[in-house]
């Protein structure tokens, strides 16, 4: 579960980028965030993995209360929730089984369960005879489903993603979204800023449009609501 | 940590060793140059403040008896010095002994010194020394005190000259290392900022997916190590060959009791500890500046 309550956030700077959020997000949720750039929807999913802290407010992710959190914990935290980028940020000289199965070494799972797991979540994301080659011999799509693997592959509650169709064709959107539609009908929430109308207005879930650092609209079954 | 992930933080601070180049070369030649100037400068230190010590304990302190004193007065005397707190040893030379020791330190000149012997003008004397040196100038003031003293000598005034020079060679051979030191570890913690910074994407990923920072650091930290390491090889080398050439060829030259070499064995086995130690540090605190500004999350 995630909540927020009446979350500021301002950089060091002087851009304010949230001015008063509240939100509950309950576990296995789809929820998309909605906005112009610039209006914070990134802010309000960096606070979600602690990339930022917020000026104030209280922030709670899994029962966890976030500025209470101690810094040493912050590790513990990111290991239940997967993040999706828009540039997929793989390690380009790792093949595709070793881009995932890094990020279960480096919270130091067994080899064998390591390998166990990784075969797991690639038959999951379709890329299993894929295993062995590297990012830059994949398609776009394919790159995406790999950082989708190395975000799921942990079991997190929660996978938070930014913009991840925003580099791909309209049809790899689709089935990247149907990878993400399958990751939340077993219970995981998912968490997507995007700017696709289409997406939005086809695969219905729950829209939070966020202007100016406030949330302007939270409907089940939302529209996308801006001229593209 | 598990045997595994030590192994893996080995595996990777080794490849960053070969992925940074020149940079490495240069971090290692800074921690070599610096190690052979601390090899050398504890080498001579050592040896100085050995030098210092020999002398120290060769002082004596020579109590001249009041000439015309008797000799149950001359026996008192001896024994009240030897109830003093810190005497190792007394003994007595008599005036005749002190004339021929004189006569026979003079060589050829000391014949005209042997008329005297009918009529000798020299004092007894008592020669003391301290089980501390350090308490010699303690003794030697309080037997100054004492009843049918004439005059007490000691050499302290050379021993606390050697000690000066010894502090001032100390201090001056300090600084220069201290800069040598601060200038090899801010090349290493460069040559691994390059690292991290080369490395930034894999670093944000392993936080990310929730890697602790102590598991994002050991690679760096073993980087540090292996250059600091590395820059200490060719220092020890030096100390141990040229140690050794000096000690067979300089030492049996020089014929001044106090000046003995200490010997090679285990002094320059030390040594190579000690430059082996300081590599290490080197390495270990360049690499923790550099990671310390970098990982903060």
């Amino acid at each position: 579960m995630i909540l927020m309550e009446d979350v500021y956030k301002t950089y060091p700077n002087g851009v304010a980028a949230l001015n008063g959020i509240s939100v509950e997000i309950k576990q296995g949720e789809f929820v998309y965030i909605v906005g112009q750039s610039g209006a914070g929807k990134s802010t309000f999913i960096k606070l979600m993995y602690r990339e930022e802290k917020p000026t104030s407010g209280k922030i709670i992710i899994n029962d966890i209360e976030l500025d209470k959190m101690k810094e040493k914990r912050v590790p513990f935290l990111r290991r239940d929730i997967g993040v999706v980028f828009q540039d997929f940020k793989l390690l380009p000289k790792l093949t595709v089984y070793e881009n995932i199965a890094y990020a279960l070494e480096v919270i130091e799972e067994s080899p064998k369960s390591i390998r166990t797991r990784v075969l797991e979540v690639l038959d999951e994301v379709g890329l299993k005879n894929k295993a062995r080659f590297l990012p830059a011999e994949l398609s776009g799509g394919e790159q995406q489903r790999v950082s989708i693997a190395r975000a799921i592959v942990n079991r997190p509650r929660i996978v938070i993603a930014d913009e991840p169709t925003g580099n791909l064709d309209p049809d790899t959107s689709w089935e990247i979204m149907k990878t993400f539609e399958e990751i939340n009908e077993r219970g995981t929430t998912i968490i997507m800023a995007t700017h696709s109308k289409d997406i939005v207005n086809t695969l219905k879930n729950r829209v939070i449009a966020i202007e100016n650092g406030v949330i302007v609209r939270d409907e089940q079954r939302g529209e996308y609501g801006y001229e593209v | 940590m598990k045997f595994r992930t030590f192994t893996r933080h080995f595996r990777e601070g080794t490849k960053n060793i070969f992925r940074n180049g020149w940079m490495t070369v240069a971090s290692i030649g800074a921690v070599t140059t610096t190690l052979i100037l601390v090899g050398v400068f504890l080498a001579i230190v050592f040896n100085l403040n050995e030098f210092a010590k020999n002398i120290e304990s060769d002082v004596e302190i020579k109590v001249l008896v009041d000439l015309t004193t008797e000799k149950d007065d001359v026996l008192a005397l001896g024994d009240k010095v030897k109830q003093i707190e810190g005497v190792e040893r007394v003994y007595f030379s008599s005036n005749d002994e002190e004339l021929e020791s004189l006569i026979n330190s003079m060589g050829e000149e000391g014949r005209a010194w042997e008329l005297f012997e009918q009529d000798n003008p020299l004092n007894h004397a008592y020669v003391v020394q301290a089980a501390d040196p350090q308490d010699t100038e303690r003794i030697a003031e309080e037997i100054m005190g004492y009843d049918h003293v004439y005059d007490v000598n000691f050499g302290q005034d050379i021993v606390d000259k050697l000690f000066e020079f010894n502090n001032y060679a100390r201090i001056v051979g300090l600084v220069l290392i201290a800069a040598l030191v601060l200038t090899a570890v801010f090349l290493i913690s460069n040559t691994i900022k390059i690292t991290i910074i080369a490395r930034s994407t894999e670093i944000s990923i392993q936080k990310l997916v929730g890697a602790t920072n102590g598991f994002i650091r050991w690679p760096f930290f073993v980087e540090g190590l292996i250059l600091g390491v590395l820059g200490s090889i060719i220092p020890i080398t030096v100390v141990l060959v040229g140690y050794q050439y000096v000690y067979d060829n300089v030492a049996s030259q020089i014929n001044i009791s106090f000046v003995e070499l200490l010997p090679f064995s285990p002094f320059a086995w030390y040594l190579a500890l000690i430059i082996l130690l300081i590599g290490a540090t080197i390495g270990v605190w360049g690499s923790v500046m550099s990671v310390r500004k970098f990982l903060k999350v």
